[in-house]
């Protein structure tokens, strides 16, 4: 591990986490396409638009809390989150509620008690299941235009891309085990959605994420207690339901948003506990709420209810696993 | 004696490892002590008491002569102070100190003449093992040795046992940047240091002792274990051994619990002190100066401060008199100000930042720091990253911390163990969003500390008031008795009767209460007046208004 040498500041603690994302996002491109970068420059766009507006309207200096970059991680966060096809109104609407609601009606920087990339992440999943649910297949042959153009105007139907699309292989497992099928007959069935270990595409995303925050945490930028704890968690949980399931510790740990989550998610400082022990317990408890709904809830992935949940318990935990001072008995 | 070197076996929670900074400073010997034209000696110099001046203006000193000693007895806290050089004492006076103490204090000036004369009564103390302890107390007392590290604890009041010491801890990890005196002191003075080491364990009756140094400091390590060697045991029945402990460079390694634990693995319980544990701490400049006290009679009038920083042609150790003006120090180490320069007293972390260089040095000053004011940058708000409680020695949550007092939640405060605080620094220099932490705890500590002298006071009124309430209705009480005493006595003089009276009384309203119950009667009686045509009641009216009439007239006469 790095010592801490050299004085530090939000700027570069967000810098640092928007690096770590690059590898991940790369991979997002290679197998799913461009939507994932026009996600980003929508999201980040309104993203700097809203902050600058409430920081406005709020009368604080603009400059240095745009400089922070908060608000952009918020953004890309939320934006790897959405489906590549999701049309420009559905990350605008997630990351403008993010921002204004779920930051800046609590304080801004540093005084919201909810994940905001999740809490916008979540009113887009509630309000406008359908567009939430349409991902287009991996390894599609769409180009960089096309999949503009379907999302700046997703209303005019191209029959071409709605051939190409589908559910994710979380989404599909799921609904397929709830008609009562194995995980065995799900994978034969539905091939084109599996790789080597989990999800087809996932997999490496996931990989590339877990890369990243190898990195983040060899850059002290975040703290091991974080994804150790939620990734045994979601394996833990995934092992002892193993039988029940039939989906191994490996396909939850590399499926859907769980390194995303373990590494760049639930480390976000704010609305995550604080006190060594707590940041065990907070994530934790991330790990069995994300794996319930991911397996039996009503949603196709957990992570950010999971999320959502834990940040409300973040300030008792805190207070119940404040360490002993020095010298205190 | 047999030398042993060792790793520290423990380690303490957080720290920091910083820039050292330390070669900066360390390129030449130390250079020999100049004499002012004046020199300004405070009578307090440390926590406790000024001392009592004994000289009057006018008068002439000789260097090294008493000029203020302890007047209370020996357990007082403070400390006597001599002449640094020989010259006339011109003025006493309030000046301003640097540091801690932000109030000024009375301090004797004293013009050199520039012979520089010691006092004829300096004398080396002959056979120092043959001296009973108080007796070495006594001279280690006289000679104005206060801790030289820190907080300038008189060192005699460390040599008191109440209870029994087993451990004596030698500090000179010298954990902060940019400071090297006690280093430097190290690689010249080493033998010195150790026979001051000796001496101070036969003043505490133990036989054994470990010096913390940080291992960045691998020539003074050297220096002081060849002079272990080259000593031999002091001529006393106990077998004295000294064991150098090596600990990592990570700062606050030098604060004095997170250097018992290093060494020990023991940590002070909240609210107690090493000696508790039976341990007892002593600054390595300390010794220095006690072995001078003893092998040469020589109190403490001099020390070696460290002028080092920004803008310092040559920075350098330097032997400085106490009293020296810190300005004319800079001067002639080639300091050039700059407009946006700072100067500070000790070292960057911890040090004092003082408003002008124009203070005297005093026995705890081990540096003269200048740096150039970092470009201030605005504060951001907390972002909860517990960056500050990972490097934080006393394992507190600075952030929460921080919230709480905030929200002057002073009890909360207290909860989460605030007077645990060193006032290191670490959570400053780590945090991300820039937050003057420690300057909160500071605010926090002082109002916690004014709210308790306020919550004493507001008792205390209390209870005054209490008090004159219940005076008050006491003496109330008392009168009442008193003019019911006197009444009666009075009634009894003059022979009067009360029953008699009282007998009157209720025969008239006796008399009253069948008049009444009479005209009732009377007003009651008619009713068998159902079914009466008009004119009959009308008839019966007049006959009411007359009878009304008659008796108001009867009631009238």
């Amino acid at each position: 591990m790095m010592e801490n040498t050299a004085p530090n500041s939000v700027t570069k603690m967000m810098l640092n986490v928007i690096y770590a994302l690059i590898p991940g996002v790369i991979a997002y491109v290679i197998f799913f396409g461009w939507g994932v970068i026009i996600n980003i420059v929508i999201a980040v766009t309104t993203a700097i638009a809203t902050e600058s507006l409430m920081l406005h309207l709020r009368k604080r200096p603009v400059k240095p809390f745009i400089m922070d970059g908060s608000a952009v991680v918020t953004a890309i966060l939320l934006a790897l989150a959405l489906p590549n096809l999701a049309p420009w109104w559905l990350t605008f609407i997630g990351v403008a509620f993010a921002i204004i609601i779920g930051k800046h009606l609590y304080g801004g920087l540093g005084y919201n008690p909810f994940n905001p990339a999740m809490i916008g992440y979540v009113l887009l999943l509630i309000s406008f299941p359908l567009e939430m649910t349409i991902w287009l297949q991996p390894d599609n042959n769409i180009g960089f235009t096309q999949n503009l153009s379907h999302i700046l105007n997703s209303s005019a139907k191209d029959l071409n891309i709605d051939a190409m699309t589908m559910a994710t292989t979380l989404d599909t497992v799921k609904t397929q085990s709830g008609l009562g099928q194995t995980y065995d007959t799900i994978r034969a069935n539905h091939s084109i959605l599996f790789g080597q270990f989990a999800g087809y595409g996932w997999e490496w995303i996931n990989l590339m994420f877990l890369l990243g925050g190898l990195w983040l945490l060899y850059r002290r930028v975040i703290s091991w207690q974080i994804p150790v704890a939620f990734l045994i968690s979601i394996a833990t949980m995934a092992l002892i339901f193993y039988p029940a399931t039939s989906t191994s510790p490996i396909y939850h740990l590399f499926g859907g948003a769980t390194m995303l989550c373990a590494f760049f998610i639930a480390t976000d400082p704010v609305t995550a506990s604080t006190t060594p022990n707590g940041r065990l317990i907070y994530a934790a408890g991330i790990g069995v709420f994300a794996y319930i709904i991911r397996m039996w809830g009503g949603y196709p992935d957990g992570i950010a209810f999971g999320v959502l949940l834990m940040n409300m318990a973040a300030p008792m935990i805190d207070y119940y696993t404040r360490p002993k001072a020095f010298g205190e008995s | 004696m047999k030398a042993i070197i060792e790793q520290a076996k423990h380690h303490f929670h957080g720290g920091l490892s910083l820039d050292g900074h330390k070669q900066l400073s360390m390129q030449h010997a130390i250079s020999a002590a100049l004499i002012p034209d004046t020199l300004t000696v405070p009578l307090l110099q440390h926590i406790g008491r000024p001392a009592t001046a004994i000289v009057k203006i006018g008068e002439q000193v000789l260097k090294g002569q008493c000029i203020a000693c302890i007047k209370d007895d020996k357990n007082t806290v403070t400390a006597a102070m001599h002449a640094p050089s020989s010259g006339k004492v011109v003025a006493i006076e309030h000046c301003a100190i640097p540091g801690m103490l932000k109030q000024s204090v009375d301090c004797i000036m004293i013009q050199t003449d520039g012979e520089d004369r010691w006092h004829p009564e300096i004398q080396p103390i002959a056979e120092p093992f043959n001296l009973t302890r108080d007796d070495l107390k006594q001279a280690i007392l006289e000679a104005g040795i206060v801790g030289m590290g820190g907080a300038g604890f008189p060192t005699h009041l460390k040599l008191v046992q109440e209870k029994p010491v087993e451990t004596l801890i030698i500090n000179a990890a010298e954990c902060e940047p940019y400071i090297t005196c006690d280093a430097q002191l190290i690689q010249e003075q080493a033998e010195k240091i150790i026979k001051g080491i000796q001496f101070i364990l036969h003043a505490l009756n133990i036989n054994h002792c470990f010096i913390g140094i940080e291992n960045n400091k691998p020539d003074a390590i050297q220096a002081l274990r060849q002079a272990i060697e080259s000593i031999e045991q002091p001529p006393t029945k106990q077998q004295c051994f000294i064991k150098i402990v090596q600990l990592p460079t990570r700062y606050p390694a030098g604060g004095e619990k997170q250097l018992i634990q290093a060494i020990t693995g023991k940590q002070i319980p909240i609210n107690k002190l090493p000696r508790d544990l039976g341990i007892i701490g002593h600054n390595i400049a300390t010794t220095f100066a006690v072995a001078n006290a003893i092998l040469e009679g020589k109190p403490l009038i001099e020390r070696v401060v460290t002028i080092t920083g920004d803008n310092i042609a040559q920075p350098q150790n330097k032997w400085v008199m106490l009293g020296t003006n810190m300005q004319q120090l800079l001067d002639t180490c080639g300091y050039q100000k700059k407009s946006n320069d700072e100067v500070i007293m000790g070292g960057p972390m911890m040090g004092a930042h003082l408003d002008s260089a124009d203070y005297p040095v005093i026995k705890t000053t081990n540096c003269v720091l200048v740096k150039t004011k970092p470009i201030q940058t605005t504060s951001l708000p907390c972002i909860r990253c517990g960056e500050c409680a990972r490097v934080c020695p006393a394992n507190l949550l600075p952030q929460q911390l921080y919230w709480f007092v905030r929200s002057k939640d002073f009890d909360r405060v207290q909860d989460y163990q605030i007077f645990s605080c060193i006032e290191c620094g670490c959570c400053d220099y780590v945090c991300p969003s820039h937050i003057p932490l420690v300057q909160f705890y500071r605010y926090a500590k002082s109002e916690i500390w004014n709210q308790e002298a306020d919550k004493e006071k507001s008792d205390h009124a209390r209870q005054r008031h209490e008090f004159r309430q219940l005076r008050i209705e006491r003496k109330k009480k008392e009168d009442a008795e008193r003019k019911a005493k006197k009444k009666a006595m009075l009634n009894k003089k003059q022979g009067i009767d009360t029953s008699a009276e009282d007998a009157k009384k209720s025969a008239i309203e006796a008399a009253l209460k069948r008049v009444k119950s009479r005209q009732t009667e009377q007003s009651a009686v008619a009713k068998n007046t159902d079914n009466l045509t008009e004119q009959q009641q009308q008839k019966i009216a007049e006959v009411e208004q007359r009878r009304k009439n008659k008796t108001r007239q009867n009631n009238n006469e």
